[in-house]
């Protein structure tokens, strides 16, 4: 038989059909299907004793407290705890995501350094002196001063501990991340004499007007926050929500003020100006309890007519006449700002104008009221003998100017530090330490930031996770998880009452990290000398036992503890006016002729802004129209759109002075026309592949602007363009 | 049978959108109490699996005049007409059935095969097909909960009013030699959770239970109701334009008005 062309097509055409019509190809196909279906990957969760723990949460200062369920040594969810002061059961979705941070693989395991441009693993004793080595040098050549640190905030042990570090060591460069407490506190030495935090009252107040305070993103403690306006809405308590964005906190408010961005402060005093014109104040207490009224009410009176007011903000002048009227008029009014979260600082002319509001109609001091509340005190550490190789360090300026001159009353400027290293003028910083910080996201004007770390020779991060900063450093010392450790927890955002909370380690190290306590003590026992007498502690548990003395037994059962019934001393319920001067609203950067839109950043709960990057399932609850795919979207009003010609979905590019990214446009319009915003909490170029490269970081495109009062970085929004591509 | 001593139930819920500020914490709630898998890209919201996905309502009017209005769905747990659930119908395989005693419409993922059907029959987007095997970066199995199985590639899940609670729940009755649940000890992980208070669940029968009351608030309205699903998920609103969305009423109707109650 001849095989030819032909022949050969047909067999196989005839073979082809002849097995689909057999049920061979289906039966297979079903079968591998099945059969696939059951790889192992799929894993079976081992069952076993389930247990529940409680503990404190430190992923945002709220001080929540947390229950976690275990199955045998394994966390597998974390629950609010009931009846915590904080937040009685409930709990947000970032500490919901709380295992999805124990068991990251962008957890550090065991200390690193790096050669080469790459990590390589070290042990923890080499890393200890590796560090304790550098540092004596830098000591001995006279250079202490040029060494600095950065930890996540001020307060509590392990901050102090790197204080304390510094000051014997000889350095005064102590630096943290300023926030609305900051500000506030600044604005309480004027008006009470002594610094102190903020806090309110919300349960038992009446009716609130928040200047653009994100009460349900994320300000204050968030989960206090959310039950507080939970509890407004069931006794039908008005909410005034100043804000130029239609926030969630507008949206759940009872009355949305849109003002234009930045003259919030302005409004404040055309409210103020309402409730003196009409007399509206609060006699007694005026009389009684402040100061400086009659100068402060001249200059309201002078300058911020309502008419006037309604001009500069955007809000008509019947509105502001009937919000000053319904403030003064409730029992329990409180007015309170903080943008957003209240992360970032605000000036004091503005905090001032707020303030005294609350002044004006005596909710100061009070039930329902704000309150002055002390910082926390309940660290007393021995004094210990400074040499004088630290006696002379600690004389030198610090390379933020905070504690100068020109700013006494300011502990720390951050965001000054790159320019200070960048501009070369004085010296140049040898060593810096990080700790719970990640100031290679979280900082204004990002690029600068890292250009600027890069030039100091020696790096150190105590980061648990590879974030932005801790790939930036030559040696990381990986601390635990705040599952893992003991750790006090300061709780005073926004409290009326302070309070202490205490992270209990629930499982154990599940990775070669250590306490960043221990390390500091470590750090200091290697150095030797009088730094290694001023820790006279054996260990961090130690210092926090002898710390928390009588404390300590109480807050082990019980997780937190009220410090006192807080009964403010009399000077705390008085209140110095502060003559309006002319610093706000601070313009924003950038020049309008090229520059004619505003861009403000936002907050929302479903993505964390800080130095902890979001875990898999907040950016699963993220709305595809903040992020799509890789990009952001940027929220623009459609006649602003309309404008410059730009479409629903479609690219364009997004310039200000500090930058430019390509971004997606979403037309929304719960914003006003000229002003766009997006979210903060985007654009990690660190950790996995779940958070890394999506979308833009918005501290990338804005930069510092300084509150002339305070040096705080007091920047509300910046100047941009949106050019269609 | 055990449940002959026992009233029937019906769980269900209420939701106070007033209260609700759309901060997901629901959503991870829920997510990390059922072993829900996420992706690298979960931007895709149809192919994102979220048991209970927070929607975002406008008003549709132009700015200032704007409104937002957040609201949670997890599944309704249709009871239709006698346990005609609009997806239980449907189903080839009996992977999801209507639990008279209840009132929870289950979802066995072991007996899907994937027809999605139900997907199909589902007028509220509640139900999700596994297009990928769920995979957990390497370490964070150890998060996963040994009381739901994770589900493989090839199958439909969706919100079971974490039933697997319920049967903790009443294991530990028994041990105690209760035959009734109070009300606290029976919570989905969505209404443990939410920072609001929004959420109230309990039996919809139950005289003694919140939602019994809540459920009857004039401000109440159910989703898309006209259909005959009659959902379980009760929502309350005092604001006009978001009773409207729930979709049932003719131009002109009033609303408020509950139109079957369970």
């Amino acid at each position: 038989m001849k095989i030819d062309r032909r022949y050969f097509l047909s067999l196989g055409i005839g073979a082809a059909a002849g097995t689909a019509l057999s049920p061979l190809p289906w039966k297979s196909m079903d079968d591998s299907s099945i059969w696939s279906q059951n790889w192992p990957w799929t894993p079976v969760p081992p069952d076993g004793e389930a247990t529940y723990e409680n503990s404190t949460c430190t992923l945002c200062p709220g001080g929540c407290g947390i229950t976690v369920r275990k199955i045998d040594d394994r966390v597998i969810k974390i629950e609010g705890r009931k009846g915590h002061p904080v937040n009685d059961g409930g709990i947000c979705s970032l500490g919901l995501s709380g295992a999805q941070l124990l068991y990251s693989p962008t957890r550090l395991n065991g200390p690193m350094i790096k050669v080469n441009g790459s990590f390589q693993k070290i042990s923890w004793d080499e890393a200890i002196s590796k560090i304790a080595e550098k540092l004596t040098d830098l000591r001995l050549q006279g250079k202490s001063h040029t060494v600095a640190a950065i930890t996540g905030s001020p307060r509590g042990t392990v901050p102090n501990l790197f204080k304390r570090f510094l000051d014997v060591y000889g350095s005064p460069n102590f630096l943290y991340p300023s926030s609305f407490e900051d500000s506030y506190s600044h604005l309480a030495k004027k008006t009470h004499g002594q610094k102190a935090l903020p806090g309110f009252d919300f349960e038992n107040a009446d009716y609130i007007l928040s200047f653009g305070a994100g009460i349900i993103e994320g300000w204050g403690s968030p989960v206090r926050m959310f039950r507080a306006n939970s509890n407004w809405k069931s006794r039908h308590i008005k909410l005034v929500q100043v804000e130029p964005r239609l926030s969630n906190t507008a949206a759940k408010s009872d009355k949305w003020l849109p003002i234009k961005p930045g003259t919030e402060a302005v409004l404040a005093l055309g409210i103020a100006y309402v409730i003196l014109r009409e007399s509206l104040f609060d006699q007694g207490f005026i009389n009684n309890r402040t100061d400086e009224f009659s100068a402060w009410r001249e200059g309201v009176l002078e300058t911020y007519h309502p008419a006037r007011v309604a001009g500069i903000t955007g809000i008509e002048q019947e509105t502001i006449n009937t919000i000053g009227r319904e403030f003064a008029r409730a029992k329990k009014p409180i007015a309170l700002c903080g943008r957003g979260e209240g992360r970032t600082s605000e000036g004091i002319g503005e905090i001032a104008a707020i303030q005294a509001l609350n002044a004006l109609v005596g909710s100061i001091g009070i039930r329902g009221g704000a309150f002055a509340v002390p910082e926390p005190d309940y660290i007393k550490w021995p004094e210990f003998a400074l040499d004088e190789t630290a006696a002379d360090g600690l004389n030198q300026k610090r390379i933020d100017g905070a504690g100068s001159n020109q700013y006494p009353d300011t502990d720390s400027l951050l965001h000054r530090l790159p320019r200070a290293i960048l501009s070369g003028k004085g010296e140049p910083v040898n060593a810096i330490l990080i700790a719970n910080a990640n100031p290679c996201y979280t900082l204004p004007d990002t690029q600068t930031v890292i250009k600027a770390l890069k030039k100091i020779p020696f790096k150190v991060s105590f980061s648990t996770y590879m974030d932005e900063t801790a790939a930036l450093s030559d040696l990381i010392l990986p601390n635990h998880s705040y599952l893992e450790r003991y750790e006090d927890v300061p709780v005073t955002w926004s409290l009326a009452k302070s309070l202490i909370g205490l992270t209990i380690p629930v499982v154990s190290p599940q990775l070669n990290t250590k306490n960043t306590g221990d390390v500091i003590i470590s750090i200091a026992k290697a150095m030797k000398g009088s730094i290694s007498d001023a820790f006279p502690w054996k260990n961090y548990t130690d210092c926090l036992k002898t710390t928390l003395g009588k404390y300590w037994n109480p807050l082990q059962n019980n997780g937190y503890m009220k410090i006192s019934n807080y009964n403010p001393p009399e000077k705390m319920t008085k209140f110095v006016f502060q003559v309006p001067d002319k610093t706000f609203p601070v313009d924003p950067e950038g020049d309008e002729k090229v520059l004619p839109l505003i861009l403000i950043p936002n907050d929302s709960m479903r993505l964390s802004a800080g130095s902890t990057g979001s875990p898999p399932f907040l950016m699963k609850t993220v709305s595809d129209t903040v992020l799509k795919d890789n990009d952001t979207l940027v929220q623009v009003n459609p006649n602003t759109a309309k404008k410059y010609g730009l479409k629903d979905g479609g690219y364009a590019l997004l310039k200000t002075p500090r930058g430019f990214k390509k971004v997606k446009i979403y037309l929304s319009q719960g914003i006003g026309e000229g002003v766009i915003s997006f979210p903060r909490g985007l654009g990690h170029t660190a950790y996995d592949k779940y958070l890394a490269d999506k979308g833009v970081n918005f501290n990338e495109l804005i930069g510092p602007v300084e509150d002339p009062a305070s040096g705080l970085d007091v920047a509300w929004g910046i100047r941009a363009s949106l050019t269609k591509v | 049978m055990t449940q002959e001593h026992r009233k029937a139930k019906k769980f269900g819920m209420v939701i106070d959108l007033d209260k609700c500020t759309g901060c997901g914490s629901c959503m991870v709630a829920c997510m990390a109490e059922n072993n829900v898998p996420f992706r690298e890209n979960e931007t895709d919201k149809l192919k994102s699996i979220t048991w209970m996905r927070v929607y975002k309502l406008t008003n549709g009017k132009p700015y200032p005049k704007e409104e937002i209005c957040y609201l949670p769905r997890p599944c309704m747990h249709c009871e239709g007409h006698k346990g005609h659930s609009p997806c239980v119908t449907v189903c080839p395989a009996i992977a999801t059935d209507y639990d008279m005693d209840t009132g929870i419409v289950s979802q066995i993922p072991t007996r899907c095969f994937g027809c999605r059907y139900c997907m199909a029959a589902c007028p509220y987007h509640a139900r999700y097909f596994n297009w990928w095997d769920p995979v957990w970066p390497e370490g964070m199995e150890k998060s996963l909960s040994p009381n739901v199985s994770p589900r493989m590639r090839g199958v439909v899940e969706k919100c079971t009013f974490c039933f697997h609670r319920y049967q903790l729940a009443l294991d530990k009755a028994y041990a105690e030699e209760r035959r009734e649940l109070e009300e606290h000890e029976y919570q989905t992980s969505c209404t443990q959770a939410c920072p609001s208070d929004a959420i109230t669940f309990g039996d919809l029968l139950n005289k003694n239970h919140a939602v019994y009351k809540l459920k009857k608030s004039t401000n109440a309205f159910r989703l898309l109701e006209k259909l005959g699903t009659n959902p379980k998920i009760y929502y309350l609103s005092s604001r006009e334009w978001v009773r409207r969305a729930g979709d049932n009423y003719r131009p002109g109707e009033g609303t408020g008005k509950i139109k079957s109650h369970h």
